[in-house]
C-alpha cells in the first residue's frame, strides 16, 4: 500500500511526487559545517575563559562605578571580557538558530526567527563591548 | 479513501512527551507551523478490548497491544490479551503469533526470521524500540507486555507502520560502490585493516528502530536522513573501495540532511544490533571538517 492509498488527505498534488523526489527536494546545501564547527571553537574558548571571568566578576562585586573602571583600565582584564561577550554571543546565536530550526517549520516564521536571532545577538554583543570599551577607557 | 488519518500512540518510555504522528497524505509533515506536543483527535487512544483468558491455562501474561484498523473509521485502541506462557515460546514475538493464532486473527504485524536478522518485526516494546523476535517477554520486568508501533510513523494497521520515507532516505545515500577507475578483471580489492573500518556500519539490517526513535528525526524526517541512512552513508565513505567520497559528503553537507543530529544517542540505545549511529554520524562531521581545514 502506498502512502497515498494508506492516508487519505488533502493535499494530492504534492503527494504524487516520489518518495525519493521528496527525500532529495531542493538538495543538499552544502554548508553547515562552518557554523558546526564555530559552536565547537566557542565552546571550547568559553570553557577556557569561564574561570577569569568568573575572577573577574567576583573582583566587580560591591564596587562603583569608579572602582569597576580602575579593574577593567587592566588590559588583560578587558581583553578577557571581550573574548568572553564576542565567544558567548556567537555561540548563542548558532544555539538559538538550531532551536528555531528544530521547532519552527512554517518557512516564513522560520526565517523571521533566525532573523530576530541575528539582531539580538549582535544587538546584546555590541551593547556589551561598548560598556566594556566604556568603563575601561575611564570615560 | 477513508476520512481521518491514523497515527499512533506514542509510548512515552524514551523521552516522556506525547508526539505529533505522521499523519499527512505525505510524509513529510509540514502542515502545522510549529511542533505538536499532543496527537490530533483522531490518533488519540480510546479503549480498546479485553480478550478473556485462554481457558484451562495454568500460566498466563498479559499483553497490552495497540491496534487501529483502517477500515472501521474508530479511534486507535490498547486490546488487553492474556498469553498461556507454557504453551508459547519466550520472545515477545512468539506471544504475538500465539495471540494470532489462538485468540485473534485480526492481529497485524511484520515478522518474518524470527532471529534478529530481517528486521521486520521492529516494534515498540516497553517503551524501547527493539525487535519483537529477540526481545525475551521475561525481560519486560513488570506488568504487561505493552506493544505500540514503531514511534512517529503513519501507521498502516496495528503495529504495522508505513516506513516508505525511511526507505527512500535509504535510497538516497546511493548505498552501492560508485567507481570511475575500469574494474578490474577480478575484484575490487581490499586490505584488511579497511574491511575492519567498516565494522559495527555493514551489520545494519534497517529495521528503523534508531530512526524512529530520535526526537530530531520525529521533528524533521522530511529533511533529516535520519541515523539509520546516516549509518549508511558513513559505511559507503569510509569504504576504501568507493571513489565517489568526496561527491557523497557533498550531498551529505546540508544543516537539516546531517548536522539535525544533535547527539541525542537514542539511536545507540536502541538498536538491537548493537551498533553505534550516533558514533557514526559523529565521524561524518569530522570528515566535514576535516576537509575544510
Amino acid at each position: 500500500m502506498s502512502v497515498e492509498e494508506s492516508h487519505g488527505s488533502p493535499r494530492k498534488a504534492r503527494s504524487m511526487r516520489t518518495p525519493l523526489a521528496r527525500v532529495r527536494s531542493l538538495g543538499a546545501s552544502h554548508s553547515g559545517t562552518s557554523d558546526f564547527w564555530r559552536q565547537r571553537i566557542t565552546a571550547v574558548a568559553m570553557a577556557l575563559l569561564i574561570v577569569p571571568v568568573i575572577v573577574v566578576v567576583l573582583m566587580l562585586l560591591g564596587r562603583n562605578q569608579a572602582g569597576a573602571a580602575q579593574i577593567l583600565g587592566s588590559l588583560p582584564i578587558a581583553i578577557i571580557l571581550l573574548l568572553f561577550i564576542i565567544a558567548s554571543a556567537w555561540h548563542m546565536k548558532i544555539g538559538m538558530q538550531v532551536v528555531i530550526e528544530d521547532y519552527i517549520h512554517n518557512e516564513k516564521l522560520k526565517l523571521a526567527s533566525v532573523m530576530a536571532n541575528n539582531f539580538f545577538s549582535i544587538a546584546v554583543a555590541l551593547a556589551s563591548i561598548y560598556a566594556i570599551l566604556k568603563l575601561s577607557s575611564g570615560v | 479513501m477513508r476520512g481521518p488519518d491514523p497515527c499512533i500512540h506514542l509510548s512515552s518510555r524514551e523521552d516522556g512527551l506525547p508526539v505529533k504522528p505522521g499523519n499527512d497524505t505525505e510524509k513529510p509533515q509540514r502542515q502545522h507551523s510549529m511542533v505538536e506536543f499532543a496527537l490530533p483527535k483522531n490518533s488519540r487512544i480510546t479503549g480498546g478490548k479485553a480478550w478473556p483468558k485462554p481457558s484451562g491455562a495454568t500460566e498466563t501474561r498479559e499483553f497490552k497491544v495497540y491496534r487501529w484498523n483502517p477500515d472501521d473509521g474508530k479511534n486507535p485502541g490498547i486490546d488487553t490479551y492474556h498469553v498461556d506462557i507454557n504453551d508459547c515460546g519466550p520472545m515477545v514475538l512468539d506471544g504475538l503469533i500465539w495471540i494470532k493464532n489462538h485468540i485473534d486473527p485480526t492481529l497485524t504485524f511484520r515478522r518474518s526470521c524470527r532471529e534478529g536478522v530481517c528486521g521486520s518485526c521492529a516494534m515498540n516494546i516497553d517503551g524501547q524500540n527493539t525487535l519483537a523476535c529477540t526481545k525475551s517477554m521475561h525481560d519486560v520486568k513488570e506488568g504487561a507486555v505493552k506493544i505500540n508501533p514503531l514511534p512517529h510513523q503513519p501507521v498502516i494497521k496495528d503495529l504495522v507502520p508505513d516506513l516508505t520515507n525511511f526507505y527512500a532516505q535509504y535510497a538516497s545515500i546511493e548505498p552501492w560502490l560508485k567507481t570511475t577507475t575500469p574494474t578490474p578483471q577480478k575484484e575490487w580489492r581490499q586490505s584488511h585493516e579497511d574491511r575492519e573500518k567498516l565494522d559495527g556500519l555493514y551489520e545494519c539490517i534497517l529495521c528503523a528502530c534508531c530512526s524512529t526513535s530520535c526526537p530530531s528525526y520525529w521533528w524533521n524526517s522530511d529533511r533529516f536522513l535520519g541515523p539509520a541512512a546516516l549509518l549508511q552513508a558513513t559505511r559507503w565513505v569510509k569504504d576504501s573501495r568507493d571513489e565517489a567520497t568526496g561527491e557523497r559528503l557533498d550531498d551529505l553537507e546540508d544543516p537539516f540532511r546531517l548536522y539535525r543530529c544533535h547527539t541525542i544517542m537514542n539511536c545507540a540505545k536502541a538498536c538491537p544490533k548493537g551498533l553505534n549511529p550516533s558514533e557514526a554520524i559523529a565521524e561524518l562531521k569530522l570528515k566535514m571538517v576535516e576537509r575544510q581545514i
